[in-house]
């Protein structure tokens, strides 16, 4: 039995296989898995802001998409991972209330998929699959045996992708 | 930008923000006992700052289905404000109101039929309300609230939307909690969500430079 290790809201974590990474309860935040299926090592990070540059206050590089996930990377890198061999697959990013997509809380969500998105694009890094967006919150788990991403909500089947 | 942040606050400014809070709650339990026929006492309310973090397990496990009630804020400021319980008293409260008004709850967990959410919204609403006009009155402000949002879900999902609006701004949030009731006693969590400048503005008003 692997351990399961549990990554908080703005932390990452990474760990190989058996373990399982997981965070709990993810809304607007996003939770982007990375994972190599020749070491099995994975990583997961649970990023709450799109981008670090614009906030004064960034000292805790895992709140935010860009700073984040380039962390992340470079935390997979230093395991010996190459970064052509990651692939990402993420979730969360849900706009928890019916509020006008034109205010910060009503498109916080779907900003903090475009961002994460983005950032493994310039990264050069496969997104596999994603699961974003909606009106619900969602727990994860990062399965490093083999790369599933394992989605749970309230009232709804687990889902995996 | 406001000069505002949680991270430099003092005691006399969080002593202000908690007297604000005790007069909102207490407002907010007049209001439901106005409105479901009940005499209700109200506790001193707690109020904490809680790292940004930690804000998704404040009330509970993070996985715990709560109930989140969400209101935007205008004109003289312009923020949100939340209002949360657990899915227990919801019910309770639910089918109090219902009975007031001559209709059937008792729904359980985290089920609600469509009129009891509506309910929901309505005490969630009122309870804001209440809360809101505590603090337009003691600062002058015209502070106008949108209608309710609901939102039956995981504790940490619904509490990432105050987290990452005060993570915009620092490492902290502000939580009141608040008990009431009579024959039971009601835990309720209020999370103010002023925009940054705003925070400047209601100190501001009650004399407060910072």
């Amino acid at each position: 039995m692997g351990a399961v290790i549990k990554v908080g809201m703005a932390d990452l974590k990474t760990g190989k296989a058996p373990d399982i990474l997981t965070t709990l309860g993810l809304g607007s935040c996003i939770g982007i898995a990375l994972w190599d299926s020749q070491t099995k090592i994975g990583g997961l990070v649970h990023i709450m802001l799109p981008d670090s540059s614009k906030i004064r206050n960034n000292s805790n590089i895992a709140k935010f998409a860009d700073t984040g996930i380039a962390e992340l990377v470079h935390q997979m890198e230093k395991l010996g991972v190459p970064r052509r061999r990651m692939v990402a697959k993420i979730a969360g990013g849900a706009r928890m209330f019916e509020v006008s997509g034109k205010t910060s809380v009503g498109n916080i969500g779907q900003n903090n998929a475009i961002a994460s998105k983005a950032k493994l694009k310039e990264l050069g890094i496969r997104l596999a699959a994603e699961d974003t967006g909606l009106n619900y919150g969602r727990t994860v788990e990062l399965d490093c045996n083999n790369g599933d991403y394992i989605i749970k909500a309230v009232g709804k089947p687990i889902k995996k992708i | 930008m406001g000069k505002f942040s949680f991270d430099n606050i003092n005691g006399m400014y969080f002593d202000i923000l908690k007297e604000i809070g005790n007069i909102g709650a207490g407002n907010a339990t007049t209001a439901v006992a106005t409105m479901l026929n009940l005499t209700l006492e109200m506790k001193v309310p707690k109020v904490e700052l809680i790292a940004v973090e930690d804000l998704g397990s404040a009330i509970g496990p993070e996985e715990q289905t709560i109930v989140g009630i969400f209101l935007e804020v205008k004109q003289d400021i312009s923020g949100s404000i939340m209002f949360l319980m657990e899915l227990e008293p919801a019910h309770y409260l639910v089918d109090r109101l219902m009975g007031v008004m001559g209709g059937v709850g008792g729904s359980k967990g985290a089920d609600f039929s469509d009129m009891e959410l509506s309910a929901l919204k309505e005490i969630g609403n009122i309870i804001a309300g209440a809360y809101l006009s505590a603090l337009s009155s003691m600062t002058n402000l015209v502070i106008l609230p949108s209608i309710p949002y609901i939102s039956v879900d995981m504790a940490a999902a619904i509490l990432s939307v105050p987290a990452i609006q005060f993570g915009q701004y620092g490492d902290n949030a502000l939580m009141i909690q608040t008990k009431f009731g009579a024959d039971r006693m009601i835990d309720g969590y209020f999370i103010l969500l002023p925009d940054e400048d705003s925070y400047d503005k209601i100190l501001g008003s009650l004399g407060i430079t910072l």
